[in-house]
């Protein structure tokens, strides 16, 4: 059995969470400018030189791209030979902490949601564990603004809806956000399971590498169908009007109950930072 | 159409705006977000004055994050306004011509800009290291305890907007996706 003492966590984490505000991702990068090259529309494309002008300075000039540096979201993946001795949410929430604090990341966690009072340092940080094989653990800092957050939304649809059920929440939900969350998104789409893991799926599958589709080919077939139509809404980058809505749909689907069919849509904004390390 | 203008705006600014207008705003505008609209509104309420000068005024929607040292402010893009869509109209019709965010408004919103005159700009969301380039002074004058949150007092120079609603209510979030789908043949 490895050892691994969770005070081990508070300088990758710390160091992550700066690196995920000011650096894009390489998928996230080919993506928009992939989106740029196929725009017709002139003020979407202008947005897009933006959006991608942004990314370029906020890395050199260690900026944050974007001013909502996000809720805190670690996904910590521990291997079943490793021991991670003491209080994990602690630790985390200390990286999270020198983090925020160090690399002048803005603060926008609130103690409580009636009350509001911020905590200062962006803690308590979501943490979301799950065993894996293996000696390792694995850590995934994703900042979540709620520009795109306060898009989603989740339904209890009918089994008797099927597949058109879920096309179509999808695409009201992409057609309610319109330019609220930040256009080009991606969309994160859970199926199945209950309540609560409907949600959990949908915002995993945002953990995936943009565009890298589902590998079941049903699922990533209906990835590509929904990418499409997505695209025919004409939000277009920053609901200007155009084709660059999304970037990608990701899809993951969960065994459900006989009764069910949970369906929910977690929106990404363009700016869909992520940082992954194996410790 | 392409202008450079300066704030406080006035009647004759706004009037000449049209939808999809390409604007360059310089001048002194103003910063609240959620809870500092809140307090606002609870301030007039209770017969008091409001932290800034509202008549003319500019506000931008943005909670920026902290400047690292030799920095003026740190990231600022705008954040989404209908969260601030049941101040506004009381602002609007103090006197405030502009405001500045992403996404879309209320009907109740549209209508108080069509009735003063008022318009509504779009900074690109998520664009807060480049928008920040164009802040040259920053200072918070109320509510310091908001943090982020607080009024602070911006001058910026040649800061580049879109004129998403003008005066007279035309919606480019509306005509911008329509006018595309009808360029290529697609339906609602």
């Amino acid at each position: 059995m490895r050892q691994f003492p969770v005070e081990d966590l508070i300088e990758p984490i710390k160091r992550m969470c700066i690196q995920a505000a000011k650096v894009l991702p390489c998928d996230v990068r080919a993506k928009l400018e992939e989106a740029r090259a196929n725009e017709d529309a002139l003020a979407s494309a202008a947005a897009l030189d933006d959006i991608i002008t942004n990314y370029k300075l906020a890395e050199e000039s260690q900026m944050p791209m974007c001013q909502d540096t996000g809720m805190t979201l670690v996904f910590i993946e521990q291997g079943e030979e490793v021991c991670l001795a003491g209080n994990l949410e602690e630790a985390v929430n200390e990286g999270v902490r020198q983090g925020y604090i160090e690399g002048y990341l803005r603060k926008s966690i609130v103690e409580d949601p009636i009350r509001r009072v911020n905590t200062g340092d962006n803690t308590p940080a979501m943490v979301y564990l799950e065993r894996v094989p293996g000696d390792k653990v694995t850590v995934t800092i994703a900042p979540k603004g709620f520009g795109s957050e306060n898009m989603s939304r989740l339904k209890m649809l009918k089994p008797a809806d099927g597949l058109e059920g879920v096309k179509n929440f999808i695409l009201e939900t992409v057609r309610l956000a319109g330019p609220n969350p930040c256009p080009p998104i991606i969309v994160g789409v859970g199926i199945g399971g209950n309540f609560d893991k409907c949600a959990l799926a949908a915002k995993k599958s945002l953990l995936r590498s943009t565009g890298e589709h589902n590998p079941d080919p049903f699922y990533a077939d209906l990835e590509k169908e929904m990418l499409v139509r997505i695209n025919e809404t004409g939000i277009g980058a920053q609901g200007y009007g155009g084709r660059s809505t999304a970037l990608a749909c990701h899809i993951n689907a969960l065994p459900t109950h006989i009764a069910g069919l949970p369906v929910a849509v977690n929106i990404q904004c363009h700016a869909a930072r992520h940082v992954t390390e194996v410790l | 159409m392409e202008y450079k203008l300066t704030a406080p705006l006035t009647q004759e600014d706004i009037a000449q705006l049209k939808v999809g207008d390409r604007v360059y705003l310089s001048g002194t505008i103003y910063t609240a977000r959620d809870a500092a609209h809140k307090r606002f509104i609870e301030a007039l309420d209770r017969g008091e004055e409001l932290p800034f000068p509202v008549e003319g005024s500019v506000m931008f929607y943005v909670g920026p994050s902290p400047a690292a040292p030799g920095q003026v402010i740190g990231a600022a893009g705008p954040t989404t306004s209908y969260r601030m869509d049941d101040f506004s109209p009381r602002l609007i019709a103090l006197g405030q011509k502009g405001m500045i965010g992403k996404g879309k408004r209320s009907p109740e919103v549209i209508d108080a800009m069509k009735k003063y005159g008022a318009v509504y700009f779009a900074a690109v969301g998520g664009a807060g290291a480049l928008i920040a380039g164009c802040i040259k002074e920053a200072e918070v004058i109320a509510y310091p305890d908001l943090g982020a949150e607080a009024v602070r007092r911006l001058k910026i120079e040649d800061m580049p907007l879109l004129v998403a609603i003008d005066h007279a209510g035309n919606n480019l979030y509306e005509q911008g996706p329509e006018t595309w789908r009808e360029k290529h043949g697609i339906g609602e």
